[in-house]
């Protein structure tokens, strides 16, 4: 064991405090210094943070962007989501193979650089994108890829790779990334112009029950995609007892097909926080924390500087602007690449400090949530509301979009249209509408809400965004009538094992037969009584499952079994009743070359 | 009498067969006591290691498989049983999930045998070879659950099934009677 370690190690704990709370933010320093974090590194951190080493690997075993092996000083993470896909991923793949001299999954021969593939980063609107490191590439070529390559090569850092700067903040030297935002559509609530502190001063001028009195007259819901009362959530926190109360925010966004956040994050990161300190002064908290998906790194230094900012303008820090016996500040908790992460009580689970599996409910966070204090989970979105009510008044905001579902929505939109990016749209628009926005009208489906959301086809056009009809958190994905919609399902269902935290069988067990009961019938060899059984099954998935996760994993399957039906029909053969996907050959194949004979029963 | 009034008046016949099974299924249908005399009013038995019948001396009525296919014999039994038997039931978690033998499905076949015939720790193999006489039926690259391999109709789940769940099930496809079987004899945890 090299002293260098010992001593890394001890310094990266010593830096907080030898918290065991605190093991995601040690190992993925661990991991940022070493490029792994090795057996050696995991004993040394269970020492010294005086917890048992499984509790250590069952961290860094559990996120996608901590290992056990030794990556290369670059990482290189091709974005694998469905839109990519369509977009060109196999094809910069291949040019990252053949530049590179390996495969996905691999490290190059003299240890430097290590190619993987990642699901969703939320950059669909400018696919195929490519991390490489912290560093975002957008709208990726052949061309960038050997540009990239040859510049790592002759040893340019990361960082210091050559790119064209986005829009807005994206060019502000703290962010310095090749990311569009995209903005197609600006409404009143998130993205009109920005004047800091009034809404906090009008909040800290009332009391917090008038505060959390005004996001209900609002009718305020969260914006994550649940849709729960934010005012109610906010009543329970409050009510709940405990020495102290948390806020946090939810800024893990992964669901593929959703970037709305990491716009806001650009562009009004101001907003949020102002929404945060109102938060935490309504409900009783002094601390909050930004769950941060690791994909957004990059946002990382201007997110920190911003925090600093408001500290310094005494938006943060004690007695926030001269209320007397009001403290309240923020950290950052980086996620490190797990999708379940989102769902709250896995994020609670996450900034803990653990593996990120969601718990069991009740008590809902608002009882017991991060380290057993009652807390409130919203999301970016929502907080950006919040503060945006306080300024502008319960009343106007109740007045935008419609009767069950106030404000305004921001939109991903994504996929195969001719203006992917970020809409705000008042609630109650029409699915047609947001199609003529964006330039996708000749839509074969349109993806709503994410794969745990639903697929619908041209005959639900005609219907409303909103929390009582088609209801999301923001993404969708459009896929013309050249699109092989089975093929879409199968990457959801791709996506949602490799996701799943494996805690509970129907999600960890279910998902993997929905697959590959989808797969037989996509393969041919379907029979009418697969729909019955995938039906099934994905009803048992969704009804049993522990978590939000698990509960809307089969949705892919049963959304387009409800709504698109004719194309399984297509594919099942209604005058054979049985279709054995086993084929004797194939599975004594092995046998035959060990034993060096031929079958005894069955002739080739 | 003619030969379709014989058949009427034939009892119908029940077969069994334990694949890659421990025999438990088998043990759980003798577990069903002085029934068996009972059954035996209803049924005959044709091929089965209850009677040692080795091959099938005609049609049966129902089948019941336990174990799941581990090797090219288990696939062309199993086949035999869905040609032989109007209905096929799979008994027991073996038949139905491939169940423990079913733990090698993770590891190359050839690492399989090289643990259990060369590199065991308990392993005393003087010859230093794996065994490959013509007589010993090829492995399966993984070991299926029979539903894979022929439609199965019905399923027993239970490792073993209790006698009583096998019991209320053959008696009431014999007697042409739904079956409705409490809850306790198809609960597991």
């Amino acid at each position: 064991m090299s002293e260098n370690l010992e001593s890394v190690v001890k310094t990266i704990c010593e830096g907080f405090s030898n918290e065991k709370s605190r093991m995601m933010d040690i190992v993925r320093e661990v991991q940022e210094n070493f490029g792994g974090v090795s057996d050696d590194a995991m004993d040394l951190i269970a020492k010294q943070v005086q917890t048992p080493r499984v509790e250590v690997e069952s961290v860094v075993s559990f996120y996608a962007f901590l290992s056990k092996e030794q990556h290369g000083n670059v990482v290189i993470s091709l974005c694998d989501d469905i839109i990519d896909r369509m977009f060109g991923f196999e094809r910069i793949k291949g040019v990252f193979n053949e530049a590179l001299g390996i495969d996905v999954g691999e490290t190059t021969e003299d240890g430097s650089i290590t190619l993987e593939t990642a699901p969703c980063i939320g950059m669909c609107d400018q696919a195929p994108a490519v991390m490489v490191n912290n560093e975002i590439f957008t709208e990726v070529s052949g061309d960038t890829v050997t540009e990239i390559v040859e510049q790592l090569r002759d040893g340019v850092a990361p960082e210091r790779l050559r790119r064209r700067l986005g829009d807005g903040n994206n060019s502000n030297p703290l962010v310095s990334a090749a990311v569009s935002n995209n903005i197609r559509k600006e409404d009143e609530v998130i993205f009109a112009p920005l004047t800091c502190g009034n809404a906090l001063k009008k909040a800290i001028a009332m009391s917090p029950n008038e505060v959390i009195r005004d996001i209900k007259t609002a009718r305020l819901r969260g914006r994550g995609g649940a849709g729960f009362p934010t005012g109610m959530k906010w009543d329970f926190t409050r009510g709940a007892q405990g020495e102290k109360k948390f806020v946090i925010c939810n800024a893990d966004e992964g669901e593929p097909g959703t970037f709305k956040d990491r716009v806001i994050l650009t562009e009004r990161p101001q907003l949020l926080i102002e929404g945060m300190v109102i938060a935490g002064y309504a409900i009783g908290a002094e601390e909050g924390i930004i769950y941060l998906r690791g994909e957004y790194n990059y946002l990382r230094p201007y997110l920190e500087d911003t925090l600093q900012k408001a500290r310094n303008s005494n938006m943060l820090g004690t007695n926030v602007m001269g209320k007397e016996g009001f403290n309240f500040d923020i950290r950052i908790q980086m996620g490190a690449g797990a999708y379940v992460c989102g769902e709250e009580t896995a994020l609670i689970s996450s900034c803990e400090g653990l593996r990120g599996d969601p718990k069991n409910r009740p008590p809902f966070p608002a009882q017991k949530g991060y380290l057993g204090y009652p807390t409130s989970v919203n999301n970016v979105e929502t907080f950006c509301c919040v503060a945006r009510i306080l300024d502008q008044g319960a009343g106007w905001f109740s007045q935008i979009g419609s009767k069950g579902s106030t404000g305004t929505k921001l939109l991903s939109i994504s996929g195969d249209c001719r203006r992917p990016g970020v809409y705000e749209v008042p609630f109650g628009i029409k699915m047609t509408e947001v199609l003529e926005m964006a330039g996708g009208e000749g839509a074969a489906a349109v993806q709503v809400g994410g794969p745990s959301g639903q697929m619908i086809g041209p005959d639900d056009f005609e219907r409303t965004i909103c929390y009582d009809d088609l209801a999301t958190g923001g993404a969708l994905m459009i896929f013309g009538p050249k699109r092989d919609l089975l093929e879409v399902v199968e990457y959801f269902m791709e996506f949602f094992i490799e996701e799943s935290c494996g805690y509970c069988t129907p999600c960890r067990v279910g998902n993997v037969l929905l697959k590959q009961r989808l797969q037989k019938i996509m393969e041919g060899k379907g029979e009418p009584s697969d729909l019955a059984y995938l039906e099934d099954l994905g009803n048992s998935v969704k009804s049993t499952s522990r978590c939000g996760l698990g509960q809307t994993s089969a949705n892919p399957i049963l959304s387009t079994l409800k709504n698109f039906r004719p194309l399984y029909e297509a594919l099942v053969k209604e005058d054979q009743p049985f279709q054995p996907t086993f084929d004797i050959q194939k599975a004594l194949g092995v046998a035959k070359g060990i034993a060096g004979r031929s079958s005894m029963h069955f002739a080739e | 009498m003619t030969k379709e009034q014989e058949n009427i008046m034939a009892k119908p016949k029940i077969a069994t067969t334990s694949l890659a099974g421990c025999f438990g299924c088998h043990m759980s249908i003798l577990d069903i006591d002085d029934r068996i005399l009972e059954l035996v009013e209803l049924v005959d038995f044709d091929k089965s290691p209850i009677n040692d019948i080795k091959e099938f001396t005609g049609e049966c009525l129902v089948g019941l498989v336990e174990g799941g296919c581990a090797n090219e014999e288990n696939v062309r039994v199993l086949q035999d049983f869905r040609k032989h038997c109007k209905i096929l039931i799979s008994v027991g978690d073996c038949a139905i999930n491939g169940g423990l033998p079913a733990m090698r499905n993770t590891i190359s076949l050839q690492e399989c045998l090289d643990e259990a015939y060369l590199n065991g720790p308990s392993t005393q193999n003087t010859s230093g070879k794996i065994p490959n006489d013509p007589e010993i039926p090829l492995l399966l690259d993984k070991v299926y659950p029979c539903h894979e391999v022929v439609k199965v109709d019905y399923h027993l789940p239970g490792c073993p099934p209790p006698a009583d769940t096998i019991w209320e099930a053959l008696v009431a496809l014999l007697t042409n009677k739904p079956l409705d079987l409490p809850y306790e004899l198809i609960k597991y945890d």
